[in-house]
């Protein structure tokens, strides 16, 4: 009954059926003018990397005449493969450090009693109140003095950092559901907890490992604040920040910056589509159940 | 049982050790930090400060910049709640209601792509876009006739922030869209089946059903675009970088070329302390109304 087919009949009359399929139709034009508003500019980026400068002024809407590899080439060789290699090292350290120290904590506060727990949690979670843009002007002073400014690693600790208490978050409300039973019977086989850990809690809340580890991934990857203020060597820089001094460097070839925006939009778009389920259900864990 | 054991409880402290040690660190120190900077006049390159107590707050009041970021980032809230709560709930009940089988999937999916992507694609795209010379926007307003409404939109004071604010609308509305239709998916069907047999129609439907039963979740979502909107830096900085005079500058933007331009860094972390009680009194009203759920956008 479910089905919006049936619905019609409550209302009777042949009248109301025809000006139910209008507004249908209606419907589903305003939907398909607001997907082609959205997809057309992304399309638009695409072709036009592959025109030459003078196609992309002379004829900003058509399609390229010849299809210009050369200018990914370009962009490629101009600095997109080092941002993208630096983002890919900085998110998959940043996931790796930010699920691991947030599902033990989770696994200790959800699983034992320990001492204080009450102002552990408050404090874990009470980070997620408080912004990056908020702590950059002493953090810019506290990594020159621990030696981090202007390395990987002072991306990886921030980027755990700020984003532990959104993880222990998601991972804690879905490490208290899990039944006690199993972890019983293998600590009375011996288990101990750093085993229980990974061999039973681990592979049971991987949904929302999975989950957690995507929405951090796209952090990472997206990062703009930290990433233009802490990191100086062009070597070093991401993708958001090094496509903007990628900018500069083109001059007026805009065409291999379109090529540029193409390559560095991809693996977001892959990785969305490729988990596309996980990636919704950790947003809407992540804003409590309404 | 496991720790149980007195020395088993406290063991277990280690487990949450680095997780407290990382946001005590990197977040709780540096936020208590700015506190006590913003009452300093103090540079990068000189380690010396000097007290000059609330100085830099009377200067905030004072400068035409703090003031034009701050209405920036109230048009931005403004906006936005409008556009990606009020538009994103209305797409999301019409995807739910009246749209079937694939072309639900195929249009949640579209809408949400640009979600995924960098401010900084985005912001260069769009840049792109507003472009005089290449941009879609004039050439479509030219298309449809309207070459007076055609504008260098980035270029001009007048319409910087409303092209950049544009931007972010087509960016975030599906995101929003999304988180409203994992709500409505929560809520039991047999509410509109009774409703329809008793001979509502599909507005009435969503008025009397959809939105009370979402209404957390617009709350969230309102408080959420809010908080976001005075923490926005990424999409101006790429866009404007604050231009053309100073015009499109947020608190986010400002405080950074204050910072690391203009070389105020007492000055500027009192821009930050501004940032921190808004998002802070974001974060409460977001408590008090999630009933202890916390949230993050």
């Amino acid at each position: 009954m479910a089905g919006s087919m049936e619905r019609p009949r409550y209302r009777g009359g042949a009248r109301s059926s025809v000006a139910a399929s209008i507004g249908r139709v209606v419907v589903y034009v305003v939907l398909i003018v607001f997907a082609v508003a959205i997809i057309y500019p992304l399309l638009w980026m695409f072709l036009n990397g592959f025109k030459s400068n003078a196609e992309l002024f002379g004829d900003p809407w058509g399609l390229p005449s010849t299809w210009r590899w050369e200018n990914f080439v370009k962009a490629w060789n101009l600095g997109v493969v080092r941002y993208l290699m630096n983002s890919v090292f900085v998110a998959a350290a940043a996931v790796v450090t930010t699920i691991l120290f947030s599902s033990m904590a989770a696994y200790s506060l959800t699983r034992y009693r320990i001492p204080f727990a009450g102002a552990i949690t408050v404090l874990l979670l009470g980070g997620m109140m408080l912004a990056p843009t908020v702590a950059l002007i002493p953090l810019f002073r506290l990594l020159q003095t621990l030696g981090i400014f202007d390395t990987y690693w002072g991306l990886i600790v921030l980027y755990t950092a700020f984003r532990i208490p959104f993880t222990v978050f998601l991972i804690r409300a879905y490490m208290v559901t899990i039944s006690r039973e199993i972890e019983d019977a293998a600590i009375v086989d011996g288990a101990n907890r750093w085993q229980v850990f990974w061999l039973v809690i681990m592979p049971l809340s991987r949904p929302i490992i999975v989950s957690a580890a995507l929405l951090q991934a796209l952090f990472s990857w997206n990062e703009f604040v930290f990433a233009l203020v802490f990191i100086n060597d062009t070597d070093l820089k991401t993708l958001p920040v090094g496509l903007l001094a990628m900018q500069g460097r083109v001059l007026s070839d805009w065409p291999v910056l379109f090529a540029a925006l193409t390559i560095a939009a991809v693996p977001m778009i892959v990785l969305f589509m490729a988990g596309q389920r996980q990636f919704i259900r950790g947003l809407s864990e992540g804003y409590g159940k309404g | 049982m496991p720790g149980t054991s007195r020395f088993g409880r406290w063991s277990m402290l280690l487990w949450v050790a680095p997780a407290v040690l990382l946001l005590v660190v990197f977040v709780y120190y540096p936020v208590v930090e700015n506190l006590r900077l913003s009452l300093f006049r103090w540079n990068a390159f000189s380690p010396s400060e000097t007290w000059v107590g609330l100085d830099n707050y009377r200067d905030l009041t004072l400068d035409p910049v703090f003031w034009s970021s701050l209405f920036n980032n109230i048009a931005y809230a403004v906006v936005s709640v409008i556009f990606q709560v009020g538009g994103g709930l209305v797409l999301a009940a019409v995807l739910e209601e009246l749209v079937r089988g694939r072309w639900k999937g195929f249009f949640r999916t579209v809408y949400f792509v640009p979600a995924v992507l960098s401010l900084t694609i985005t912001g260069l795209l769009f840049q792109f876009m507003y472009n005089p010379q290449i941009g879609l926007v004039n050439g479509f307003l030219g298309a449809v006739g309207l070459d007076s409404w055609k504008h260098s939109w980035l270029g001009e004071s007048a319409t910087a922030i409303w092209a950049i604010i544009a931007m972010s609308q087509w960016q975030s509305i599906g995101y929003v869209m999304v988180l409203f239709i994992v709500a409505m998916q929560r809520i039991p069907r047999e509410l509109y089946e009774a409703a329809y047999i008793d001979g509502a129609s599909r507005p009435h439907a969503f008025r009397s059903i959809t939105v009370p039963l979402v209404r957390e979740m617009i709350l969230l979502a309102t408080i959420i675009t809010i908080s976001g909107a005075f923490l926005v830096f990424n999409e101006v900085q790429v866009m404007t970088a604050g231009g053309p005079n100073n015009s499109s500058h947020t608190l986010g933007t400002w405080l950074y070329k204050s910072a690391f331009f203009n070389d105020q860094m007492g000055y500027a972390a009192a821009i930050a302390v501004v940032i921190f009680i808004i998002t802070m009194v974001a974060s409460i009203v977001q408590l008090f109304l999630g009933r202890g759920k916390a949230v993050q956008y």
